[in-house]
């Protein structure tokens, strides 16, 4: 299981601008790579990446294969009320990977 | 006409209309991408960042940042070009509502020194752009071999 690390203040003051930033373990493999047996290694990416406030989207990212190993992402929400941000990467082979994180404001 | 005659006609037209439409959005290149994101609009420099470093020393992993003016009109989303990796699309951001603001990082990869390009579409249409010099010293691994 791949993993994910996701750094986010836990207990934020209530209005506060926070930084989420998130990176998870993934090859990330272009498809343009060629084995030491000269054979093509298949594509294999995550694709999409969404992060979701109370269900409200705060950012989507769709990868293409300039983005590098352990796709890392950081970006911003206001810390409105107390809830949950929720994580989903999404990619070729069935990669499928949903995290989530309790905020609560202070 | 003879039948080989209308044949040969119709081969010639298919190949034209084949060509032309190569030559105005070949999705191959920097210009033909962005087009292919804007819908053909023109992408006006200004109100859109792109931070990089000028001098990147590992290709691999190129810490990037995309910003927009606070003044600006509602940006949905905002798409990252390169000029010279194998595929133009880097990455394309959409924010939300409840992002705090138009501001997103992330690491990429550079095969070798090039431009880099992101362009902002506003919610009125419109869209923005700024273009970057890289220089690569160590590219990133595209060909295999090595790590």
């Amino acid at each position: 299981m791949a993993r994910a690390l996701i750094t986010v203040p836990k207990a934020p003051r209530r209005g506060e601008e926070i930084e989420i930033r998130v990176l998870i373990a993934h090859p990330m493999e272009t498809g343009h790579r060629v084995d030491a047996t000269g054979r093509r290694v298949p594509r294999s990416l995550i694709r999409r990446f969404t992060c979701h406030y109370d269900g409200e989207l705060v950012l989507a990212a769709e990868l293409h294969p300039a983005v590098a190993a352990n796709p890392y992402f950081a970006f911003y929400t206001i810390a409105r009320d107390s809830g949950t941000l929720t994580f989903v990467w999404q990619g070729d082979d069935g990669f499928a990977r949903t995290e989530s994180v309790r905020i609560d404001v202070t | 006409m003879t039948g080989r005659r209308h044949a040969l006609r119709i081969g010639a037209g298919l190949a034209a209309v084949a060509f032309t439409r190569r030559a105005a959005a070949a999705p191959d290149t920097l210009a033909g991408a962005i087009a292919a994101f804007t819908g053909g609009a023109p992408a006006t420099a200004g109100g859109v960042r792109l931070e990089v470093a000028a001098l990147v020393d590992n290709g691999n992993t190129v810490p990037i940042t995309v910003s927009v003016d606070e003044a600006l009109a509602r940006v949905e989303s905002v798409a990252v070009f390169n000029e010279r990796n194998p595929e133009r699309d880097v990455v394309r951001f959409v924010f939300g509502p409840r992002a705090a603001r138009v501001r997103a990082s992330t690491r990429i990869r550079l095969a070798t020194s090039q431009k880099l390009v992101a362009v902002a579409r506003l919610s009125d249409g419109t869209f923005r752009s700024d273009t970057v010099d890289v220089v690569v010293t160590l590219a990133a691994c595209i060909e295999g071999e090595g790590g």
